[in-house]
C-alpha cells in the first residue's frame, strides 16, 4: 500500500466524529455567510458604495465576499487545527489508539490535516455558493475561489497543528485567536485595501497569508486574475503550508515518540 | 513452546530506556514465549510501562536490543504493532463514537474491511459481554465496562501477544474480577499475555511467570510459587499495636520466626508455622491489638527484596 494511503485511516476517524455532529457545522455554514453579507455587503456597503470609490468601479458587496470567504477558512482552520489536536494528544487521546496500531506519526498528521481540508473545501464551496446568490461573483473563474480559500486554511492550520502539538495547554489557543487570528481578520485586505494602512503595518499586511488568500479568491471571483502574481500568491500559500506540515511533523515526532 | 526456530517471541538484552537523566529502564534481560502469561510486577515508577512502551513500538529504545517477533522495533515498528493487541494503562477510547464504532474504527487502522469488522464487533462484544451497550456512546460507560471495551478492541487484528498496562488499575473488586475471567479465558485459548501491574494478586491469578521490577531493574524472576517458595516463608504473622509497640521485636521473636520486616503501620513475621508464632508470642506476653496469620504472597516477596511495599 503507498505510503500515502495510509492516512486515509485517521482521516476514516475524524470523518466518523464529524458524522455525529456534521448538522451544527452545516447550519453554521450557511448562516455565517448570510449574516456577514447582510450586514456587511448589503447594509454597510450601502455607504461606502457612496462615498468612496472602489478599484474599477466594483460594489463593496462584491469586495468584501471573497475576502470574507478566504477568512472564514482561516479561522475555521485554526479550530480544527488547535483544541482537537491538543486533545488527541492529551485529553482523548485518540493519536495514541492509532500509534499502537500500524499507523505512523506521518499518517496520523496527515490523516488528521487532509480531514481539515476536506472540511475547508466543502465549507468554502457553501461559501461560494451563498455568495454567488448574493450577485457577488463576477466570473466562472470563482470556481477556483473554493480550492483556494482551502489552501488558505491549510497554511494556517498546518502551522497551528504544529503549535498544538507542542503546547502543553490550551491556554495559548484563545492568544492565538485574539492577538493573531482576529487582526489579520480585520487588517489583511477583507474588509478594506490595504493600501489605506499605515506604511508599517501595510508591509507586514503583505507578509500574511491571508492577504494573499484574500487577494487571490478576489481577482477569481471578479474575473480579474493575473498569471505570475497569481502564481506569486499561490506559492506563497503553499510554502506556509509546506512549513508548517514541516514543523508539524516535527513537534508530532517530539510529543507522541517518547 | 517457542516459534518454528525456537525462539521467543519477545527478547530483551540490556534493554535501557532513558529520559534526559532519569533512568526508567535500567539494562533488563528477559524472554517472552508464545502461549505463556508473563507479568511484570511493580510499584509505579519501576519502569514497567516504559517498558511495554518500547514492546508496543511506540517509545524508541535508548539502548541494548529488543526483537518482538524476530523483528526489530525501530525498524518493523508497523509490522510488529501489526500483530499486537495494546490495552494501555489510559484509555484511548473516542468518548463521542458508540461503543461498537470504538471496536470498529480501530479495526480499520488495521486495515481491516468494514464487513469483516462487523461480525468480529459483534463476536467481541459478546465476548467481552457489552452487547447491549453496542450502540451507546462510550462516556456514560463505567470504568470496568470501558477497560473491557478496550480488552475486546485489542482483539480486532486477531494479536499473537496482548500487552496489557496495568489492566485493572482504577477499577473496583467487582469490575477487576471481570476483568480478570476474561483474561483468564484469553489465556485459555491460548492467546500470549504480557502485563504490568502492582497487584501481586493479580500477578498470582494470571502470570505463570513473571518477573519483580523495581527503580528500572529486575530483581528477580520465576513463577509465583517459586517465587514466594525462594524469598518468602510459607506463613506470615501480621501484627498491628495500638500505642504499645515495643522497639526490640528481635527479643520477642528470637528463635520463632525466620524473618521481621516492621513497617509503619503493622510488623510481618515469616515463618512457616504461623500459628505456633503467634501462639510462642503469647506465651512470651506480647499482646498486640490484633494477630493476623495468612499465606505469604508476592507483595511479600516485594518487600523481602526491596524493603518497600508494593503500593505506597
Amino acid at each position: 500500500m503507498s505510503n500515502y494511503l495510509l492516512a486515509l485511516r485517521p482521516f476514516e476517524f475524524f470523518f466518523m466524529q464529524y458524522k455525529r455532529v456534521w448538522r451544527g457545522t452545516a447550519i453554521t455554514s450557511v448562516v455565517t455567510p448570510i449574516v456577514y453579507l447582510l450586514a456587511l455587503g448589503v447594509g454597510l456597503g450601502v455607504f461606502v458604495d457612496r462615498s468612496a470609490d472602489l478599484p474599477d468601479g466594483i460594489s463593496y458587496l462584491e469586495f468584501v465576499a471573497p475576502g470574507l470567504m478566504a477568512a472564514t477558512a482561516m479561522q475555521l482552520a485554526t479550530f480544527e487545527s488547535s483544541w482537537p489536536v491538543l486533545s488527541a494528544i492529551k485529553w482523548d487521546r485518540q493519536y495514541h489508539a492509532m500509534l499502537a496500531t500500524p499507523l505512523r506519526v506521518r499518517d496520523v498528521l496527515l490523516g488528521h490535516q487532509s480531514f481539515v481540508a476536506a472540511r475547508l473545501l466543502v465549507t468554502s464551496t457553501v461559501y461560494l455558493v451563498v455568495i454567488t446568490a448574493f450577485g457577488a461573483v463576477e466570473s466562472p473563474l470563482g470556481i477556483l475561489a473554493i480550492p483556494v480559500a482551502a489552501l488558505v486554511g491549510l497554511s494556517f492550520s498546518a502551522p497551528i497543528a504544529a503549535w498544538a502539538a507542542h503546547t502543553q495547554t490550551e491556554v495559548s489557543f484563545v492568544a492565538i485567536f485574539r492577538f493573531v487570528i482576529l487582526p489579520m481578520f480585520l487588517f489583511s485586505g477583507t474588509f478594506f485595501p490595504i493600501t489605506s494602512l499605515p506604511a508599517p503595518l501595510e508591509l507586514i499586511a503583505y507578509l500574511t497569508p491571508l492577504w494573499h488568500g484574500v487577494t487571490l479568491c478576489r481577482e477569481l471571483t471578479l474575473g480579474e486574475v493575473e498569471l505570475w502574481s497569481g502564481l506569486l500568491h499561490l506559492g506563497y500559500l503553499l510554502a506556509f503550508t509546506a512549513v508548517g506540515l514541516a514543523l508539524a511533523r516535527m513537534t508530532y515526532r517530539r510529543r507522541l515518540v517518547v | 513452546m517457542a516459534d518454528q526456530n525456537g525462539n521467543p517471541l519477545i527478547r530483551a538484552r540490556n534493554l535501557v530506556k532513558r529520559f534526559g537523566e532519569l533512568v526508567a529502564v535500567d539494562a533488563i534481560d528477559f524472554d517472552l514465549q508464545r502461549g505463556e502469561a508473563f507479568g511484570f510486577l511493580g510499584p509505579n515508577g519501576a519502569g514497567k510501562t516504559s517498558t511495554m512502551r518500547m514492546i508496543g513500538c511506540v517509545s524508541p529504545v535508548t539502548d541494548g536490543t529488543l526483537s518482538v517477533f524476530g523483528l526489530d522495533p525501530a525498524r518493523d515498528g508497523a509490522k510488529i504493532r501489526a500483530r499486537l493487541g495494546v490495552v494501555p494503562q489510559q484509555d484511548t477510547l473516542d468518548m463521542d463514537l458508540t461503543v461498537r464504532e470504538n471496536i470498529i474504527i480501530y479495526g480499520r487502522y488495521f486495515g481491516l474491511s468494514r464487513k469483516q469488522l462487523g461480525i468480529r464487533a459483534d463476536e467481541l462484544l459478546e465476548f467481552v459481554e457489552l452487547t447491549e451497550r453496542a450502540n451507546d456512546k462510550v462516556e456514560p460507560l463505567s470504568g470496568g465496562m470501558k477497560r473491557r471495551l478496550t480488552i475486546a478492541r485489542s482483539l480486532i487484528n486477531d494479536p499473537e501477544v496482548m500487552l496489557l498496562d496495568e489492566p485493572t488499575t482504577g477499577l473496583d473488586p467487582q469490575a477487576r474480577h471481570v476483568v480478570w475471567d476474561r483474561l483468564y479465558r484469553l489465556k485459555r485459548q491460548g492467546v500470549t499475555l504480557l502485563l504490568t501491574t502492582h497487584y501481586m494478586d493479580e500477578a498470582e491469578q494470571l502470570c505463570d511467570r513473571l518477573v519483580v521490577m523495581d527503580k528500572g531493574k529486575i530483581v528477580a524472576e520465576g513463577s509465583p510459587r517459586e517465587l514466594i517458595g525462594r524469598y518468602s516463608t510459607r506463613e506470615v504473622v501480621e501484627l498491628r499495636f495500638d500505642d504499645s509497640r515495643p522497639d526490640d521485636f528481635g527479643y520477642w521473636t528470637e528463635g520463632l520466626v525466620s524473618r521481621v520486616e516492621s513497617l509503619p503501620d503493622r510488623v510481618l513475621l515469616y515463618t512457616d508455622d504461623g500459628d505456633a508464632a503467634s501462639h510462642g508470642l503469647h506465651e512470651r506476653g506480647l499482646v498486640p491489638e490484633s494477630v493476623l496469620v495468612r499465606r505469604s504472597t508476592l507483595e511479600d516477596v516485594f518487600l523481602h527484596l526491596t524493603g518497600r511495599t508494593l503500593i505506597e
